[in-house]
């Protein structure tokens, strides 16, 4: 028997990690796996209180996250493609100009 | 059953299944080796022992003394930790595939397989998921552009294909309402008018084997899917670089995803353990089912090497357009004449 | 007590890989160690008797969406990162900032934890079910993300795509 709050407090960890992650961070590839973390989080928090409440619901929306989570980084990962094609860096500082 | 017997049951069923699968891979290598030799008119491995039957003990003894080299500007941590996570993944499939019925032995009621799950299939499933990691870790770390191309081909060639060979499978799990490889199983019990067997090869599924056959073979990269490690191609593809015992954890991986889907072959498609009538004292029928299954995943091993030494090998391009513009529209037809038929059916 | 145990050995495995993820310059290593997380992670949803979502986790977000990032970090041949001034900036103000907030959040949940305790096992989402909910209450939302699946293919292949390939096809066919 683990209280609820253990569960919150650990989905609270990870966002939190995700949020540092996108602000210190500099190549923009890990800045989105930041979001990932975030997105974990909070499926996390999801299922917690899906056992909690009893209601079913919050696992499915917890899949509904994960096929938002896959469509976004496909299209998230073709969008730095075609930027580091342009640019050649990942850097997000030198990414700050919107003429080459 | 106390946990602390349930703790060492389940020991003790590791360690023999380990022991099983390892000893499997050594003497597929030997089958493969003996039966491609035949297939090419040449007697195959003759001198080690009779029959060449302790080639894979100088093969083991061969890989734990070559060098161990490591090219200078590979990434050290991946570069030793892929072929580990290769082998990792390819042996922990074997805890969800049941080969046998429930058993007691010296009063403990058990199941022959490490834990019986209630989605042992999606288990299996997410497990070769996760293989693709050891190939395209080991195709980068190795900084060299030979592994780079094979490492990236056959990740996205091993992704590609797992779509069809989950697909494959849901027309199998419409028949039997479950993800347990045990109800699986258990559905296909008994026999058509008493001689054909209600394997699901025969209830329909006949076309859900092709397909799962072809995708099988793409997933372990086997010829006719193996350009991604043909040796003239890309050299050796993503294990190029690579020597002695990670060599070898990594042919040991290959050969060990090859039993891991022949069994599971055997369990949705062929009936699993069910055999004709059983006979015999109970504790040969407590063997038997055991034995029913291992000549089946024997059959499947044997077709498995037949049609390697028999095709040639696909082009790359002519690979990837099989997979998505053929074989997957082709599952998803199957699955919904499949899901239609049940539906209609019931 | 078991439960307890599982609970906290793998809750710190996610938070170790999370910190990983922070610490490592190299965006491979980064993006191993997410992984990590989400296998942690999909062992907590079998803490909560959720076996179906922890099975899609691993196969859709541990084995495919990583997967996808690994491939476009060798496809790029990422490096390690640079420290910017920028960066310097960041890491002076946000990690101690994320830091008293989690923190704060924590002690807070902590305090008032009269939300009650959870069983092994709490609520289990058998496949069956949860196929049952997703065909007949939530209907709507499934046929729209299959219509988002569909958009991010289109856009993922185009986006990717090497520009003015398609143009070459047109002139050569």
């Amino acid at each position: 028997m683990v209280p609820l709050s253990y569960y919150l407090v650990l989905s609270g960890i990870l966002f939190a990690c995700g949020v540092t992650g996108f602000l210190i961070k500099r190549n923009i590839i890990t800045i989105f796996m930041s979001i990932e973390l975030m997105l974990n989080g909070v499926n996390l928090s999801f299922v917690a209180f899906a056992a909690q409440w009893h209601a079913l619901s919050g696992q499915i929306f917890v899949f509904f996250v994960m096929v938002v989570a896959a469509a976004e980084s496909a299209v998230g990962l073709a969008i730095i493609i075609a930027v580091y094609r342009t640019r050649e860096t990942l850097n997000v500082d030198r990414i700050n100009l919107l003429k080459l | 059953m106390s946990i602390g017997t349930f703790i060492l049951v389940s020991i003790i069923k590791i360690v023999v299944a380990l022991g099983v699968l390892l000893t499997a891979v050594a003497y597929t290598v030997w089958l493969e080796r003996k039966v491609v030799g035949h297939i090419q008119n040449r007697w195959g491995p003759t001198r080690v022992g009779p029959f060449g039957l302790l080639q894979p003990l100088a093969d083991g003894v061969k890989f734990i003394f070559k060098e161990d080299l490591i090219p200078p500007h590979a990434y050290k941590p991946l570069f030793i930790a892929a072929p580990m996570i290769a082998l990792i993944f390819a042996l922990t499939s074997i805890s969800v595939i049941p080969i046998g019925n429930w058993i007691t032995v010296f009063g403990i009621h058990t199941p022959l397989e490490i834990t019986d799950v209630n989605i042992g299939l999606l288990i299996v499933l997410g497990i070769t998921s996760l293989g693709v990691y050891g190939v395209a870790l080991a195709g980068w770390s190795s900084n060299s552009k030979y592994s780079l191309l094979g490492g990236l081909r056959a990740s996205a060639q091993m992704v590609s294909y797992e779509i069809s060979l989950g697909l494959s499978l849901v027309g199998v799990l419409i028949l039997a309402s479950s993800f347990s490889l045990r109800d699986i199983v258990d559905a296909q019990a008994g026999t058509y008018w008493g001689f054909i067997p209600r394997w699901n090869i025969f209830q329909g599924q006949f076309i859900a084997f092709f397909i799962y056959l072809m995708a099988a073979y793409a997933e372990t990269n086997r010829i006719p899917f193996d350009l991604p490690e043909a040796e003239t191609e890309l050299v050796a593809g993503y294990h190029t670089e690579y020597s002695a015992m990670k060599f070898a954890m990594f042919f040991m991986a290959e050969y060990a995803n090859m039993i891991t889907v022949a069994c599971l072959a055997t369990l949705l498609f062929l009936g699993g353990w069910h055999g004709p009538h059983r006979f015999g004292p109970p504790i040969v029928q407590a063997i038997l089912p055991v034995f029913w299954f291992a000549v089946k995943i024997f059959a499947f091993l044997f077709l498995y090497i037949w049609v390697r030494g028999t095709l040639p090998r696909f082009r790359y391009d002519q690979l990837m357009a099989f997979g998505w513009k053929f074989l997957l529209p082709l599952a998803i037809a199957n699955l919904v004449i499949t899901a239609l038929i049940v539906a209609l059916r019931a | 007590m078991l439960h307890l145990l599982v609970f906290s050995v793998f809750g710190l495995v996610c938070v170790a890989g999370a910190v990983n993820l922070l610490v490592q310059r190299h965006p491979i290593n980064s993006a191993l160690s997410l992984v990590v997380v989400m296998g942690s992670l999909a062992v907590e949803y079998l803490l909560l008797g959720a076996e179906f979502v922890a099975a899609v986790q691993v196969i859709v977000y541990a084995g495919a969406i990583m997967v996808l990032f690994v491939f476009v970090i060798m496809l790029l041949n990422a490096g390690e990162e640079e420290r910017t001034k920028g960066s310097r900036v960041a890491m002076l103000f946000g990690i101690p900032g994320m830091l008293i907030g989690s923190v704060l959040v924590a002690w807070v949940l902590l305090e008032h934890s009269g939300t009650g305790n959870v069983a092994t096992g709490a609520l289990p989402g058998p496949p069956k079910v949860i196929g049952w909910l997703l065909f007949h209450d939530f209907l709507l939302p499934f046929e729209v993300t299959s219509v988002l699946v569909l958009i991010a293919i289109m856009g993922a292949v185009v986006l990717a795509s090497h520009p003015g390939s398609t143009q070459q096809d047109k002139r050569e066919g």
